[in-house]
Formats: structure tokens, C-alpha cells, sequence
């Protein structure tokens, strides 16, 4: 909690500055960020870039894991209607999980079997190193609809359909999903050849709906370590929550007991959120307004008024409409999600403009008290909207980790 | 550690290596091996043979025409692969046959008024290690022979629709008729493509097209018919090429390498030529009748696929199940562009939504992963 600085009454007085309407609305950290391309003054990283994290534990792995470098994410629809079907998919995905988590390739390998087959792993990922490749599956609403898999009863009221926020616009061919996996690894490669080969293993009972590749992680889980730039130019995520603070994990990211359904107990609900930036006309904009919309210096990154990155940010001294103000937790009552976003860069659009911004996603323990709320605010009041569009969104129920090798994927939702 | 699966001997499909040398019509040089030439006297209703077993080595066949049809001579494999043939032979004629021949089994066939089964018998030839063979495979590969002649055979009456049309100047029978003058061909498409110089005649879409490569066959044709709406002299001489073309593929169409391995992996291609061609309107992006072919494709694949399953069920029974339901949920899908399951008369494409594309292409995949497996399927022991 020594990031969490949370001085006593902190908000309802600092809402008054400025002369601004106070709407306690906001995210935790500098939410709807965006992306950076990784500088030589990096994270010193947590742990050796090419090891192996344990795909086995009591949460997946890929949530309060440090952040890796690379991501690809991505959302499926079930196509089988047979839930005995879908249980044995989700086994098998286990398996080829482990397997890619541990450096291996899937199934027989990438050659020496059959020459009239063609191998079972595709075969780009040998001779890499694990990379810290983690693999976290979510479920999304459309799993628990009535007369699918009988798991209508099993849906969680946490796992509500995201209301629409004002400025959003939504492409159907970016939202939803009934499952997804995030691959994160510090190797591009090894993110793709995992997501590549579950998808191959599931073609027939699932199919990829939209899938999007991230780099230069936004935001860190290790506060220690050097703040990530994103695609604007801004430190953000400064206030994250770390990775080593289980006392925050458990108090913003981890279902408890206590919340409900027991098939959750451990695990999170994940946000995503295609956010498109506007670079060319962010990039005109002057250094003053930029540094207004966000609150912060773009050299140092220390709030407005203060010397230093993780100086405490006094919010008053913000413009009401700053990023960092709304998004502050004493600005949401406190509140607090996991971010773990990423930039994108998918070419061009055919105009001209980068087809680039922030994938954001955020590990809650209840969207409805977290992601919802803030981006209420935001959506609202945020001068950061003019450079901004959401353009994707996807809601998912992230179950517990899988704890030893007869353990499955969503063992506990089927059970 | 993974276990290292054996690599399967795959003897069984091998093609017995052999040079055929079809016999010329003039008088052959070739001396008759070991054991003289063979006697084969055939007339209307009988195909006489004086010996049905001779040495490995050269063989010549010594044929006389007593009927009153004109017959063809055939020597064939065990799965109706030729090894060497004489087409021709009037009636009251003697013609010469020759092949270098391996030992094993094989068939003799005349076929008087040159069509159908023929009337054949059993020959064998001796010496040296025959190949082992699998008599269930042989009798795919023997049925998906007659497959790809027969939709051959049906396509030129049908193509003759389609370029009389166009010699006529009907612009809209030939528009009628070019979706189903297209169906044979796709249906059995790897075949054809088998013999590299036919499809860059008959198949070619114009981004295929090399510099200075003339534009010939049906997408030529097809560009005419509904972007340019116009028939002209050049159309009608690129419609007679096109009979040409297609006549010259049904001919050699029973000569096509055809093995169980290369059968399973024709099925895959087809389905390949759909993911890539079909599924993006590339095939047929001025009629916009994709979905024709792309049946053609589905149909094609699922014949091979159902004559190999005696063999793939009992060697990956597990395979065989899913191919069955993926070709059904497939089929469905296709049905629901259509109004009549007899016809052939689909939605045009440029009607079919991106989403409804994308399931689509999510049934193609569904049904492709697991038919890439087929083939060591036929192959494993």
C-alpha cells in the first residue's frame, strides 16, 4: 500500500477546485491512456526477460504478473452448441497452455511426425525462450445465455453488459466475445504463436471473433521500475496497483469469497477497450494544452505544481477536466482498478492517419464499482475525449488460476 | 519429452514407378520382351487376350480390331491408373501397344465404341518384388478415377451451352450458363490442375495473369459478359479455345497420377481454393456466382473424403466423426443460399453480408483443419 497513499480525507474538498463542478466520477489510475514505444531508460525488468512464469497458482498468471512487453489478445466466439465439446476444448487448452507457458511446443511438436500430417504446433516459436508468456482466459456474458451450456445460473451479477458511455463508438466486429485469451510475452513472436495455436486447436468449436496486438506496455505493475510512456507522450499509470501489494490486489483485483459465485473465488473481471487516438491532431496540439488535458508534466511526468513523477498530485490545482484528476481515486471515492494496457499501432487507415492508440485493459474485482464508474466520468468530462475514440469493448469474467495439472480452465463454472 | 511418432513407410500408396510408352500408330521399333508380344484380339462385345501372364520388362501388345466399333486398348493399374493406352483402333485395324512394366497386377481393358468400363480381365505380370497394395485403397482411388472422368465427360456438353451462347451473341444465356459450366471443373479441380498447363488456360483470374500473358478461358469471359456486357469477335474465338481447352483436359483426365494420399490432399486443397478464392469474392468477382464453386469445391472434397473413409474410419475413427459433422454444418450453411437443394442457383455474393462471410470462412476452417489430417489417416497402419 505504499503506493496507495490514501491521506486520510482526500476528495470531496479537492473536487472544489477550479471552480469545477465536482462529479465524483473518474478512474483510478490514469486510465485511457495509451501506448509507448519503449525508451533506453526502461524498466529495470522484474524478472529475467526470457524465463518462464508459473502457469500453475491460486490466480492466472498475466494479471499481477509483471507487465510484459508484448500482447496479443484475443476474443472468440463459441461455434459448438455441445458443452462436452466445449469442456474438452478448454481442457485441451490448458494443456497446450502449460506446455507454450513452459517453452514447449504443443502436441507432437513442430516436426518429426508424420509426413503426411502436418504437425501439430506451427512451429515459429522454437528455439525462443519462454519470454514470461502468460496465458489468461476470460469468459464474456454470451456463455452464460439461456438454452447455450446450461450455465445461466452461473453468471455472475458482476458480469453486467457494459452500459453505453457517451462518445462511444463501437464496432461490432471489435466488441464482445463469448471467450478470450491474453498472451503476454517480452517476445512478440511467442504471443502470437500462442494465441495462433489455440485457435488451431479449437477451429471447429470456436472461432477468433477480432484479435489485437499491443507493445510498449502503458502501464507497469511494478512501481518500482520506470513509468512506460504512451502513444501521446505521457507517463501514465503512475498510481497502478502493484503486482507485490497483495494487500491491494485483494481490497481491487481479486474476487473475494465474499462477492460471489464460489466459481469466481479468485479471480477478476476484465475490461477491454480499443481506444483509436487521434495522433495527428494530438501531435499539433501545443505542450500547454497537452500537459493541461493531462494533468502532468510531459518531461518528468510530476503532477501540476509538483517536481516529481510520484510526487502525491494535488488535484485542485488541476483543470477540472484533466485526465488525471478525473481518473484519480480520490476523485471515485477511492477506487481503483489494475491496468495493463497497451499501444497499438495497426498501420494506417487509409487516409493517411495512424490506425494506432491505447488497448486498454483493467483487472477489477467489479466493473460496477470500478471500470463503469470512472469511465462515467471520463466519458463525461474528460478533455483528453477530443483526442480519443472508443472503438472496441469486451467484458469478461476472469475465473481463478489453475492449480495443478488435473486442473482445467473453468473447471470450477462447469463443475 | 515428446514421443517421436514412426514415420509410416508409406509403400503403400507409392506409385509403382514406370515409364508408360504409348505405341505409335506407325509400325513400332520396339522388340516384344522376354516373352513376345501379347495377342489381343477384341471386337464388340469380347476382348480376347493370348496370355495373361508375362515377364516384367518391356511388353508389347499386338491388337486387332475384328468388331464393327471403333475400340481403345487399356492397360491399368489395380485403381484404373493407366500405364499405357491406344485410342482409335477402327474396325478390321491392328495396332501396336507398348510399356515398360513393373511386376504386379494389373488390368487389360477394351472399350468398344471408346466409352464406359470396358471389358477387361485380370493380368499379371511376374519377376522382381511386386508392391505391396491395398485393395480398399484401390478401389477409392479406381472410384475417384471414374469421378473426375465422369465430371469431365458432363462438363463439355455443359461448356458447349456456355460457348454456344456466346458464339451466338446471347448475352444473357451465356451469363445463364457459365455458373454451371464451371461445375465439373471445380468439383475435381486438383486434377485438372495436375496437368500444369491446362488451368493457366481454362482458370485464370486476371491478377494471375504474368506480363504479356494472354487472358484466355471462362474468367475472360466472364469479365466480358458482366462488366463489359459486350460479345465480340475476340469472345467468341476465346469461347471455341475454351472447348479446346476443356476437351483436351477431359481427355487426359484418366491419365492423372491419382493416389490415396494425393486424393486426401486434393480434398484439403479444395477446401484451400475456397478459404483463399471463394470466401473473398476473388473467384468470380465480376458474376459474383462464388458460391456455385464454392459447392463445386464442398462436393468434390466430400467424394474423395467418403470414398477414403473406409480406411480413415477404421484407422482415426475419431477423425472420420468430426469430417462428418463439419461437412453437415458446412452443407447447412451452403443450403441457406439456396432456395431449392436440388438446384444449383445460390445467392449472388455481392448479397452475402461481411458477418455472414465470416461464418462462412469459420466453416470452411472448421472443416479444413480436420480434413488436413486425413491423409495420414489413409497412410497410417
Amino acid at each position: 500500500m505504499a503506493d496507495e497513499t490514501n491521506p486520510g480525507s482526500p476528495s470531496r474538498r479537492s473536487l472544489i477546485g477550479w471552480g469545477g463542478a465536482g462529479l465524483a466520477l473518474g478512474a483510478v489510475a490514469a486510465g485511457g491512456g495509451v501506448a509507448a514505444l519503449r525508451t533506453g531508460d526502461d524498466t529495470a525488468p522484474v524478472a529475467e526477460s526470457s524465463t518462464a512464469v508459473p502457469f500453475h497458482g491460486a490466480h492466472q498468471a498475466g494479471i499481477a504478473t509483471a507487465v510484459q512487453d508484448r500482447l496479443h489478445f484475443a476474443s472468440f466466439d463459441v461455434t459448438t452448441e455441445d458443452r462436452a465439446e466445449l469442456i474438452q476444448l478448454l481442457k485441451d487448452w490448458t494443456k497446450a497452455a502449460a506446455l507454450m507457458a513452459q517453452g514447449h511446443p504443443v502436441g507432437d511438436g513442430a516436426y518429426g511426425g508424420q509426413p503426411e500430417a502436418p504437425p501439430d504446433d506451427t512451429g515459429e516459436a522454437l528455439g525462443l525462450k519462454p519470454s514470461r508468456l502468460t496465458l489468461t482466459i476470460g469468459f464474456g456474458p454470451g456463455l452464460f445465455r439461456k438454452g447455450r451450456f446450461g450455465l445461466e445460473d452461473k453468471r455472475p451479477d458482476a458480469l453486467v453488459d457494459l452500459p453505453k458511455f457517451p462518445g462511444d463508438n463501437l464496432e461490432a466486429t471489435r466488441s464482445g466475445g463469448d471467450l478470450c485469451v491474453q498472451a503476454c510475452a517480452d517476445d512478440p513472436q511467442v504471443a502470437v504463436h500462442a494465441i495462433r495455436n489455440l485457435a488451431r486447436i479449437g477451429f471447429g468449436k470456436i472461432a477468433i471473433r477480432w484479435s489485437q496486438l499491443g507493445f510498449g506496455k502503458t502501464s507497469s505493475t511494478t512501481p518500482d521500475a520506470q513509468t512506460p510512456r504512451n502513444m501521446m507522450g505521457f507517463k501514465d499509470g503512475t498510481r497502478n496497483i502493484s503486482g507485490t501489494d497483495p494487500a491491494a490486489l485483494d481490497q481491487h483485483v481479486w474476487v473475494s469469497g465474499k462477492d460471489g459465485p464460489d466459481w469466481m473465488t479468485g479471480g477478476s473481471y476484465l475490461v477491454a477497450r480499443r481506444i483509436r487516438m487521434h495522433i495527428e491532431t494530438w501531435d499539433r496540439a501545443s505542450l500547454q494544452e497537452q500537459e493541461d488535458v493531462f494533468g502532468r508534466d510531459k518531461g518528468e511526468g510530476a503532477p501540476v505544481g509538483k517536481a516529481k513523477e510520484r510526487d502525491e498530485p494535488f488535484l485542485k490545482a488541476m483543470l477540472p477536466t484533466s485526465h488525471v484528476r478525473l481518473a484519480h481515486p480520490d476523485s471515485n471515492h477511492g477506487i481503483r482498478i489494475l491496468r495493463r494496457g497497451y499501444s497499438f499501432t495497426d498501420g494506417t487507415d487509409g487516409l493517411g492517419r495512424l490506425d494506432a492508440g491505447l488497448f486498454f485493459l483493467a483487472y477489477q474485482r467489479d466493473a460496477r464499482k470500478g471500470f463503469i464508474p470512472i469511465q462515467q466520468g471520463l466519458a463525461r468530462h474528460d478533455a483528453l475525449n477530443e483526442y480519443i475514440q472508443h472503438v472496441g469493448s469486451a467484458h469478461f469474467a476472469v475465473p481463478p488460476g489453475v492449480r495443478d495439472k488435473n486442473d482445467w480452465w473453468g473447471r470450477a463454472l462447469f463443475s | 519429452m515428446r514421443p517421436v511418432r514412426l514415420s509410416v513407410v508409406t509403400a503403400i500408396t507409392a506409385v509403382a514407378a514406370l515409364t508408360a510408352v504409348t505405341g505409335c500408330a506407325e509400325k513400332s521399333d520396339a522388340k516384344a520382351g522376354a516373352g513376345g508380344a501379347v495377342e489381343v484380339t477384341a471386337d464388340d462385345s469380347s476382348c480376347k487376350v493370348s496370355k495373361t501372364e508375362f515377364p516384367a520388362g518391356h511388353v508389347q501388345f499386338d491388337v486387332e480390331n475384328k468388331g464393327s466399333k471403333v475400340t481403345e486398348v487399356y492397360l491399368l493399374f489395380p485403381d484404373d491408373r493407366i500405364v499405357a493406352e491406344r485410342e482409335n483402333i477402327g474396325p478390321g485395324l491392328k495396332q501396336t501397344l507398348t510399356a515398360e512394366v513393373k511386376a504386379g497386377s494389373y488390368e487389360l481393358a477394351c472399350k468398344p465404341g471408346m466409352k464406359g468400363h470396358g471389358i477387361r480381365q485380370k493380368v499379371t505380370v511376374t519377376g522382381g518384388t511386386a508392391v505391396k497394395r491395398d485393395p480398399k485403397l484401390d478401389a477409392a482411388v479406381a472410384a475417384y478415377r471414374t469421378y473426375a472422368q465422369e465430371q469431365a465427360d458432363e462438363t463439355l456438353p455443359k461448356a458447349k451451352a456456355f460457348t454456344d451462347a456466346i458464339r451466338k451473341g446471347d448475352l444473357e444465356a451465356a451469363k445463364k450458363a457459365y455458373a454451371p459450366s464451371r461445375l465439373g471443373w471445380e468439383r475435381t479441380e486438383p486434377v485438372a490442375e495436375s496437368f500444369g498447363d491446362i488451368d493457366p488456360k481454362t482458370d485464370t483470374r486476371v491478377n494471375d495473369l504474368e506480363k504479356g500473358q494472354k487472358w484466355t478461358g471462362w474468367h475472360r469471359l466472364e469479365k466480358a459478359l458482366w462488366q463489359d456486357k459486350k460479345i465480340g469477335a475476340t469472345e467468341k474465338a476465346l469461347a471455341t479455345e475454351l472447348d479446346t481447352d476443356l476437351t483436351d483436359w477431359q481427355k487426359r483426365v484418366g491419365t492423372a497420377v491419382i493416389t490415396p494420399t494425393s486424393m486426401a490432399n486434393g480434398a484439403k486443397e479444395l477446401l484451400d481454393e475456397v478459404a483463399t478464392g471463394k470466401i473473398t469474392g476473388e473467384e468470380d468477382r465480376y458474376s459474383h456466382t462464388d458460391l456455385v464453386d464454392f459447392k463445386g469445391n464442398v462436393e468434390g472434397a466430400q467424394k474423395a473424403y467418403e470414398l477414403l473413409k473406409p480406411v480413415a474410419s477404421v484407422n482415426q475413427p475419431a477423425l472420420t466423426k468430426d469430417l462428418d459433422k463439419q461437412f453437415a454444418a458446412l452443407n447447412t450453411l451452403l443450403d441457406g443460399y439456396r432456395t431449392d437443394k436440388t438446384s444449383y442457383d445460390f445467392t449472388s455474393y455481392d448479397k452475402v453480408s461481411e458477418a455472414d462471410r465470416k461464418k462462412l470462412s469459420d466453416a470452411v476452417n472448421a472443416l479444413a483443419e480436420p480434413l488436413s489430417r486425413l491423409a495420414a489417416a489413409v497412410v497410417t497402419k
